[in-house]
Order: C-alpha cells, then sequence, then structure tokens
C-alpha cells in the first residue's frame, strides 16, 4: 500500500495526518527517560549490552580533512575492533562522506569486513542547503560507489516554515533512488527541530514517505541524541509497529560517548519500542569515541582492572 | 528470520551492609535509648524474615514519653530563639543526607518498597522537609499567621506505614520549626527508620526530650490521642481511624489535623500526550505498589480514546518488575503485610463478583513474601465497590466518560477529597478543570509529586488541613482557627 | 632559637570562581589600627568591573534556574564553611579593625547565623511574594516574582564582613548574581570570604568580589549599561544624588538599605503576573 495507507501523497493529507498526532509533554519525557537510566546494568546483562552495543556501532569519520589514509585505518578498525581478541564483533558499518565510499568499500573487503557495510552521508549533508538535483546526484554517486546504506539529513528550513510536503517529498525521492540496493536512514537534526512534537511529527512524516530508519542527528549540532529524543522516537517505531506491522529501525547518533550512555540507550529501546528492536538491523549508534570506551569496559569486565587507553587502537 | 533476544538485567541487588539492625529495640525518650517491656517481632515483608523485634508502649511509657515533651518545651525549646530552633533543623537535615543510603535501605527491608523509590524518593524528600522547615522557625512571623505566633506546647504524632520515614519528615519538621515538642509513634509494620532518626536527633544534640519515638499498636496510639498532656494531635492513616480521633478529641481542647485516605480520579482527556498519561497511570496507581493515600485508583478515559489507551497501558504494565525490593531494577515491591495483601485480595475478589474485568501484567511472583501483580479492572462504573473503597494496593479501577463535565462529576462523586489528575494539553481545560475538581491536591499533566514548598491534604472525608508550605505551618500554631 | 618567617597572603580579586590580579597592576595599602602595613590588595579598574559584569551575567541564568533548595542549600553551605574557619576571620578583623576578640568573635557568629538566615528564604520568599489574583473574569492570573540579573553593591565600611555578607546575600536569594565592592579600609574579610565561596559550591561568577576605591567604582557602576540594579548602602549618602543620575540611563533599580530584612530581597525582584483562561 503507498505510503502505507497512511496519506495520499498530498499536502492537504499530510498536514491532516502530521496535526491528528497526539502531543508528547516534555516534562513527561524527560521524567521517563530519566527513570529508565537508573536500571542497574550488572555483570552478565552488562557484558551482553557491551558486545551488543559494539554490534550496533556505526564507525564514522565526517571531516573535511579525510583522506584515505584516515579512512583505511577507520576500516580496519571497525573490522577488528581489538586485534589482540578476535571475540570482538565487528561493528555495523563505516559512515563516512560519499567521495570517500569508494576507498572505504576496497579496503573492507581486502581486508575481510565484506560483511561490514558502508554507509553514506548524502543529501548535502550537514546542512541539507542544496537543490534537489544536487542532493539526488549526491545519492546516487554514493551508491554506485558501493554504499549500502544512505544516511540523508531533512530539509529543516522547509520543516520549521511548516512546509512538510516538501520534507516528504524529498524522503520519497530519495527512497527511489535507494531501491533494493541502500536502506535509508533519514536523519531529523532534532536540535534543531527543539520540541519533542516536532520530533514526533518528523518520525511520522519519515515513516510514512518510506525511511528504513530514523536517525536523530548529523553530530555537527548540540544537543544530538539526548535520552527524551531517542525515547519519543523509539516510541513512535512502536506506534508504527502497531498500524502496519513494519518495524522501522533508530539511530541516535552524536553524544552518546561512553559505555554507560550506550547501555542507557540499549535500556530505552528495550522498554521502549520492545527487545525485538536489539539488533543492528533495527538499532544503530553513530559514535566514534565510543568504540574504544566500549572496549576498555569490555576488558575490565574480562580481567577485572579498569583498562587504560594505551591498551585500545587508535582508528 | 531474526533471533529475537531478550535483554534479561542480572540482579543488581543493594548491599545490606551499611545497616546494622539490633535484635530488639526499646524507646526514644528524653533524649535517650530506654528499654521496652513487651516486644512484637517486625518483618521483612519481601521475605517474611524476622528483622528486630520492637517495643510495644504502655501506659507509662507514653506518660513518660509526654513528660519528657513537656519538660523540653517549658524548660529549654519554647525558650529558644527560632534561630537556633532552626540550626538544631538543618543540622538534621545534614546528617538524614549523610546517612541518606543507610535509611534507604533500611526503609525497603522494613517497608517493602523498592530501594530505588528509598533512594531517590522517600529519604530525599525526607531530609528537604527538614531544611525547608528549618528556615522557618526564625521566619514565623512572616508566614502570614500572625505577627507572634505561638506554639501548641506538645505534638503527638501518629504516622502510617506507607512513607515511614518522609510521614516521620512531615510532622516532626513544622511542629519543632514552630516550637513545639513531639511525641510520635511510627507505624507497627515499619518502626525502624524512625529508631534510626532517633539516633540522628543524637547526632545533632537535640536537647533531650523535643523528640520522644515511642513505639507500639493501635493502642499505644490510643493512648497518645488521649493523653492530656498533648496540647495537639496529628495523624496520617485511614478515614475510619480519622473519624474515630475525630470524636475522641471533640469534647477537649487539642487541636487536630488529619491527613486520611482517598479514591482519587485520574482524568485523561482526548487531547491528552497519550505516553506521558499512560506513564501517569501507573505512576499514580503502582507507586509505592498503591499504598499511597493519593493515588490516582479510578481512571476516567475519555470514551474516544479508552482502546487505545486501555492497549497502550497493559503494554506498559508488561514491562513492570516485580520483585525483590533491594534489587536496584524493582518497580513494584512487596506488600507491606500479610493483613494489607488480605485487603487487596478481598477487594479485588469483589471486583470480579461485581462485573469487572479483571487484568493482571503477567509477572512471576516470589514465593515467600507477600505480593500482588499490577491489576486493572476495566468496566467499572461509580455504583461499583471498587470505584468507592480505598483498596490501598496495586489496583487500578477504569471507568469512561464522554464530555468533560460527566469527568467532574464523577471525580467529584466520592466521600474523600485528596487529590485527582487531569491529562490534557489544552492550557484552559487544565485550569477549568483544576477549579472544578474538590482536592486539595491537583496534578495536571503530572503525578504523585511532592515537595516541601507544595501544601499537601485533602477535603471532605480526606482529612483536616494541610501539611507543606506556608499552610502547612498553621497546624503547629495556636490560635489559627481550622477545623 | 630563631623565629619563625610566615608566609604572607597575596589578596588578589575575585571574578568568575578565579583569583586574578587586577589587570591595571593598580594596588593599594591596608594598614592595620596600629598604622602598620598588612597588605597591598589591588585597586580594582573599569576593566576589572567589565570582567566581573560579563561574567556575572554568563553566569545568571544558570543560577535563577537552580532550584530554590538547591540555593538554599549552597548559601548553607556557605555558612558551614565559614563556621569552619572562624579563627581566620576573627583574626583578620582584630587585626585590622583594632576590634576586641568578643566584638571580632560576634560578628564572626552573626555572619554566619545571617547566612543560615537567608539560605533559608530561598524557597519561601515566593510562597510571600508570590499570588493568585481573583481578577474579574474567567482568567487564572498569578504573580510570580523573579530575578532581575545583575546587581552590583557596595558594601559597607564597617562592619566589614557582615555588611558584605549583608549585601551578598538577598541579591543571590533571588536568582541574581553580584559583583560588589568590599570595605576599602578593611578588604581582608571579603577576600577571605571569597575563599570560603570558592569552596562551597557556588558556580564560577554568581559572586565577583572587588577591592578598590568606592569613588573611582561607583560611578563606573552606576553608568555600566548592563547591569541591572545597584545596593548603594555603602556609600555615603552625599553621592547618592549623582549616583541616581547616572543610574538612570538604563533605569538601573537602585536601594540603599539599613539592615537585614526580606525586602532587601523583594528589592531586586520584578514580579511577572501572567493570564491564562479557564474554559473548554
Amino acid at each position: 500500500m503507498k505510503f502505507y495507507g497512511l496519506v495520499d501523497g498530498s499536502d492537504a493529507s499530510l498536514k491532516k495526518y502530521l496535526g491528528s498526532l497526539s502531543g508528547v509533554d516534555q516534562v513527561g519525557a524527560d521524567a521517563r527517560a530519566a527513570m529508565l537510566a537508573t536500571r542497574s546494568i550488572k555483570t552478565t546483562s552488562k557484558r551482553w549490552a557491551i558486545d551488543t552495543a559494539i554490534s550496533m556501532v556505526d564507525l564514522t569519520t565526517l571531516e573535511g580533512a579525510d583522506t584515505p589514509g584516515k579512512v583505511q585505518a577507520l576500516c580496519t578498525k571497525a573490522v577488528r575492533p581489538d586485534p589482540t581478541d578476535p571475540s570482538v564483533p565487528s561493528v555495523g558499518a563505516v559512515c563516512v562522506y560519499n567521495d570517500m565510499v569508494e576507498i572505504a568499500r576496497r579496503h573492507l573487503d581486502l581486508i575481510g569486513g565484506s560483511h561490514v557495510g558502508v554507509a553514506a552521508v548524502s543529501t548535502a549533508f550537514p546542512s541539507g542547503r542544496a537543490s534537489m538535483p544536487v542532493k539526488i546526484q549526491d545519492t546516487k554517486d554514493a551508491i554506485d560507489a558501493g554504499a549500502s546504506e544512505i544516511d540523508m539529513v531533512i530539509d529543516r528550513g522547509a520543516f520549521l516554515s511548516g512546509r512538510y510536503i516538501e520534507v516528504f517529498n524529498e524522503i520519497v525521492a530519495i527512497r527511489e533512488i535507494c531501491g533494493t540496493k541502500a536502506h535509508l536512514k533519514v536523519i531529523f537534526e532534532t536540535g534543531e527541530l527543539v520540541t519533542y512534537d516536532n520530533v514526533r511529527k518528523a518520525s511520522f512524516l519519515a515513516m510514512a514517505a518510506g525511511a528504513d530508519f530514523i536517525k536523530t542527528s548529523t553530530g555537527k549540532v548540540t544537543p544530538a541524541a539526548t535520552a527524551p529524543v531517542v525515547l519519543v522516537m523509539l516510541e513512535a517505531v512502536r506506534d508504527f509497529y502497531s498500524m502496519t506491522k513494519i518495524r522501522i529501525g533508530v539511530k541516535p547518533a552524536g553524544g552518546i560517548r561512553n559505555t554507560k550512555d550506550a547501555i542507557k540507550q540499549l535500556v530505552l529501546v528495550n522498554e521502549t519500542a520492545g527487545p525485538e528492536w536489539l539488533t543492528p538491523s533495527l538499532f544503530r549508534i553513530g559514535a566514534s569515541a565510543l568504540l574504544n570506551d566500549l572496549l576498555m569496559q569490555r576488558m575490565k569486565m574480562d580481567d577485572g582492572y579498569y583498562a587504560s587507553p594505551q591498551y585500545v587502537t587508535l582508528d | 528470520m531474526e533471533e529475537i533476544v531478550s535483554f534479561e538485567y542480572a540482579p543488581a541487588p543493594e548491599s545490606r551492609a551499611v545497616v546494622t539492625i539490633k535484635p530488639k529495640y526499646g524507646h526514644f525518650i528524653g533524649g535517650k535509648f530506654v528499654a521496652g517491656t513487651k516486644h512484637f517481632p517486625t518483618i521483612n515483608p519481601a521475605t517474611e524474615e524476622i528483622l528486630s523485634h520492637i517495643a510495644l508502649a504502655g501506659k507509662a511509657d507514653v506518660d513518660a514519653a509526654v513528660k519528657a515533651a513537656r519538660k523540653a518545651y517549658t524548660t529549654t525549646w519554647s525558650k529558644m530563639s527560632g534561630k537556633e530552633r532552626g540550626k538544631y533543623l538543618f543540622r538534621i537535615a545534614r546528617i538524614m543526607q549523610e546517612r541518606a543510603r543507610e535509611f534507604a535501605v533500611l526503609e525497603t527491608l522494613d517497608n517493602g518498597k523498592p530501594i530505588r523509590e528509598s533512594r531517590d524518593v522517600d529519604v530525599p524528600l525526607a531530609a528537604a522537609h527538614f531544611f525547608y522547615h528549618a528556615g522557618w522557625a526564625d521566619k514565623l512571623e512572616f508566614a502570614g499567621l500572625g505577627t507572634t505566633p505561638k506554639a501548641h506546647g506538645v505534638a503527638g504524632q501518629i504516622i502510617p506505614w506507607n512513607f515511614p520515614l518522609l510521614m516521620l519528615a512531615w510532622k516532626v519538621a513544622p511542629a519543632l520549626a514552630a516550637g513545639n515538642t513531639v511525641v510520635l509513634k511510627p507505624a507497627e509494620t515499619t518502626s525502624l527508620t524512625a529508631l534510626l532518626f532517633a539516633e540522628v536527633c543524637q547526632q545533632a544534640e537535640l536537647p533531650a526530650g523535643v523528640v520522644n519515638i515511642v513505639t507500639g499498636d493501635g493502642t499505644t496510639g490510643a493512648m497518645i490521642v488521649n493523653h492530656p498532656g498533648i496540647d495537639k494531635i496529628a495523624f496520617t492513616g485511614s478515614t475510619e481511624v480519622g473519624k474515630i480521633i475525630a470524636r475522641t478529641v471533640a469534647p477537649t481542647h487539642k487541636s487536630v489535623t488529619l491527613e486520611l485516605g482517598g479514591k482519587a480520579a485520574n482524568i485523561v482527556f482526548e487531547d491528552a500526550a497519550i505516553d506521558e498519561a499512560v506513564e501517569g497511570i501507573v505512576n499514580g496507581i503502582f507507586f509505592n505498589q498503591g499504598h499511597v493515600c493519593c493515588a490516582g485508583s479510578r481512571l476516567l478515559l475519555q470514551e474516544n480514546i479508552a482502546e487505545e489507551v486501555l492497549e497502550k497501558l497493559k503494554s506498559r504494565m508488561s514491562k513492570i518488575r516485580v520483585g525483590d525490593p533491594m534489587d536496584k531494577n524493582t518497580d513494584l515491591g512487596a506488600i507491606n503485610s500479610k493483613e494489607q495483601l488480605l485487603k487487596i485480595t478481598e477487594l479485588s475478589s469483589v471486583g470480579d463478583s461485581e462485573g469487572g474485568q479483571r487484568w493482571s501484567a503477567p509477572c512471576e511472583l516470589p514465593s515467600k513474601g507477600f505480593w500482588f501483580a499490577p491489576t486493572i479492572f476495566t468496566g467499572v462504573t461509580q455504583s461499583h465497590r471498587i470505584a468507592r473503597e480505598e483498596i490501598f494496593g496495586p489496583v487500578l479501577s477504569v471507568l469512561t466518560f464522554r464530555t468533560p463535565q460527566e469527568a467532574i462529576d464523577k471525580a467529584n462523586n466520592t466521600p474523600f477529597g485528596l487529590s485527582a489528575g487531569i491529562w490534557s494539553e489544552k492550557g484552559s481545560k487544565v485550569l477549568w478543570a483544576s477549579q472544578q475538581l474538590r482536592a486539595g491536591v491537583i496534578w495536571a499533566n503530572t503525578f504523585n509529586k511532592f515537595d516541601p514548598t507544595s501544601p499537601f491534604g485533602g477535603y471532605k472525608e480526606s482529612g483536616w488541613g494541610r501539611e507543606g508550605g506556608r499552610h502547612g505551618l498553621s497546624a503547629y500554631l495556636k490560635g489559627v482557627s481550622h477545623e | 632559637m630563631s623565629n619563625r618567617i610566615d608566609v604572607k597572603k597575596t589578596y588578589k580579586l575575585f571574578i568568575n570562581g578565579a583569583f586574578p590580579r587586577s589587570e591595571s597592576g593598580r594596588t593599594y595599602e591596608v594598614k592595620n589600627a596600629k598604622g602598620v602595613f598588612i597588605a597591598n590588595p589591588c585597586l580594582a579598574s573599569r576593566k576589572d568591573l567589565k570582567d566581573a559584569v560579563v561574567a556575572a551575567r554568563a553566569a545568571q541564568p544558570g543560577w535563577n534556574k537552580a532550584t530554590a533548595y538547591n540555593k538554599g542549600q549552597i548559601l548553607y553551605r556557605i555558612a558551614e564553611m565559614l563556621e569552619g574557619r572562624r579563627a581566620q576571620f576573627v583574626d583578620e578583623i582584630i587585626s585590622v579593625t583594632g576590634a576586641t576578640k568578643a566584638k571580632a568573635e560576634k560578628e564572626v557568629t552573626d555572619s554566619v547565623d545571617r547566612l543560615v538566615w537567608y539560605a533559608g528564604w530561598t524557597d519561601k520568599i515566593s510562597s510571600l511574594s508570590g499570588a493568585l489574583n481573583p481578577v474579574a473574569g474567567p482568567y487564572y492570573n498569578f504573580t510570580i516574582p523573579e530575578s532581575m540579573g545583575v546587581i552590583a553593591a557596595i558594601a559597607p565600611e564597617n562592619p566589614s564582613l557582615l555588611g558584605l555578607i549583608d549585601s551578598i546575600a538577598p541579591i543571590i536569594v533571588g536568582g541574581n548574581t553580584v559583583v560588589i565592592l568590599a570595605s576599602t579600609k578593611a578588604p581582608l574579610s571579603a577576600m577571605s570570604f571569597a575563599e570560603v565561596i570558592a569552596t562551597s559550591d557556588v558556580p564560577a561568577g554568581v559572586i565577583n568580589i572587588l577591592t578598590g576605591k568606592k569613588e573611582e567604582i561607583a560611578p563606573w557602576i552606576a553608568s555600566h549599561m548592563d547591569i541591572d540594579g545597584f545596593d548603594i548602602s555603602g556609600l555615603n549618602s552625599k553621592s547618592h544624588g549623582e549616583i541616581r543620575i547616572a543610574g538612570a540611563e538604563n533605569l538601573k533599580r537602585i536601594y540603599a538599605f539599613k539592615s537585614a530584612d526580606p525586602g532587601r530581597i523583594l528589592a531586586f525582584l520584578e514580579h511577572k503576573t501572567v493570564w491564562h483562561p479557564i474554559g473548554l
């Protein structure tokens, strides 16, 4: 059914649908997220959570200064986060700019990392300010170069000025280009949307338009993936599943720096959308520094000593 | 097909090592711990293990306590400036903060409530209550209750088992700030944190006799209420006992405040923020195992969103973690006593026989201890007993309404009037509803929120007077008229 | 047997939680009651004032947002820290002013107790000064007291410690931040008090203390456009007029007080009244 039967593709239908969504009380959402953050995850469940979190990391480098050397180092780390311990799982994917996709894909295949996907940011990431033909070409280039995942940004200017149908149509167009070659993550840049009501609206808009994943942020703006924002998005995918029996993934990105933060995210998933989402095909964490903290915590759990950064590798 | 994982939280027990429980306790009278004569056991309701033996105060003990309180009032406390009195209360608050962990663990062992709640709610609020009232001791002339307010003298205070330490703070802090001395009787099943509090009084060097703690049962409470040496009674407990006290005290000159039962309506309008409302419903009735006088025990759902909300509610209830209160991840702890469990079970059976449709969250209940699964009854109307009588457990009665006025009428259709909840994103509606509801505490888009600055108390048969805030001080000052 | 040479303290300004010297490099001499040299405290410049105001302004939203409970805790903590260091303050008062030990002890005792008194006001002032107003119409109408912003103050010459505290505390109770000029002749108590503040969980910039000359600093304060209020209790009444004229440029709220009073808290609070319809 087109757009899951939720909207008919017209501006009027979309406005009506978005207007019918129930609101979010900010203080209540903050309180629920804070309560879930008090969960104490220890011993076996902590060990499981660490490995799961590692497998969900989208190891990311999105800098103007990225070079083939940097990207290759990232890819090696992605496949074997701890060269001394083969039991450490590979990460979920590597995330790079589209002109680095080819290098990343080639290197991953070279080092036995063909199971690790390459996600490309696209549509004039991070600002989203460019013409539609440019955004489309951006996406095509990435897929042609071997990206199996596209992380697009929405046009926040259009969203905040109420031109929801433009945001919707952009997502539909990019989804079409992705076809069956790549899954589509839609980035909201929640720090710019500000209110939880907006995050909820954006979630349903993106899902109706065909997103496979909804993603909080570009990582270039603070605040990024705060717990209440992720909570609101998890509630949205849960409700969407109720309506359509389709599970959409969620990716928090930015601000998740250590193991404690990562485990809090997993608890949020577990008690909001449900354990069905505790898999890299439905939950990813966009991060870079996080991986080494996960490794150090993993070491401590295995040998009992607090680790030092010397014992984990730089990417 | 992908294997569905399950994220089981491994046990995360809080350590008991921080508390030392004596095998036997006496009373705290005149600044000293004095031996009791008869004792009864107090148990951990989660395991039925005997924690200690508590003294059953008789006439001699109560007399001694009142005498000590009177002496302290006449010779020391009434002569002390508010400034100095306040500093004792600040000391007490600080020491409670320092020993917070000890208090939290002890409260959980004795009461059965989850350690997370003792740690994050009960103990911090109790300390905050002392901080707040410490600051009033030298500012009574600004409270709007007269330029030279005077204390009553000796206050007799009887507190319940649901928030033992917090109820102690609600009673003792304002009484002392206003210049009274106290004789306090904690509840039979939960005396341990009160006895630890006595230690804090000693550490704070509180003058002997300002605070006296006598333990016992209902007979002890009656002795205090009847004692001619008591000037003021403060009671928190059931409406039934509250009425007995009101009758007993009527021919005397004793001043009385009562904080009694409730059957609060939690009203969810169609324009509520649904997920937060569901959290509010859960919080309203399952917080503290439903052992809350102001619990939102009647859910009033606007009929056009009832199905959606109930589905979400059941799904949310299935995530409630019931079990060992000492586990940091437990959401719902043990029922405080066998007696209370019996009451809850009986009233729930009444709900069944009245035709309510019962649904309980699937959960494994431990074999020892007193437990009740979080439960809702749908298809309930105002004419059901379970919509009228206080169950005081994790049982929610669900009713529906069509129009806002109907919601108000149903909400007010009760002899109780302690609290109410309103869920709507429309400001004018929230204010309209709060204006119409006959309840002393109204939570809009939230529930079960407490603060020392926020007056708490009921309309109608939910009691007399307020606790907390400027209004709460009037209970402990003479000459201010109240019921 | 030789006499031990003691390590003398250098007294600096207290701005933004740190202890910088005056950017002007200027100092002045402080002598004790017997005319013997004690120290060279900083002579604050106009730029130091500007830096202090910038710090106070930056700290203000965060301090204002802190709960009343939290503010009270911090004020009480300052009292705890001051009580713990009684002896140092008693010595300094005796040394600079020549006061008797009994008098110095009393001033320190009163200072601690005064802080405790103000600590207890943070969570009560709005119960007294806020109101629900019974307007003639279907509206909820409530008045809320709110902080003004950055308040400057000139502390009285004496008592140098108690007077300082009587100026600072009511300003911050209300959620404002403060820039205060200490007693010129007896600034040591103020500088030591800055050390107490620095160890009391007070966020940087909430309290800033300068030492220097009233005749220089007061006019600079009066004409500074980013200062919202001014407590001139420590200024000789002769100069009040010209200060008020200069302050009129941004309509500063300017007050002189005679004693400790909740009115000192209210003086530096704005009152906001909100209307909201009641209805379906």
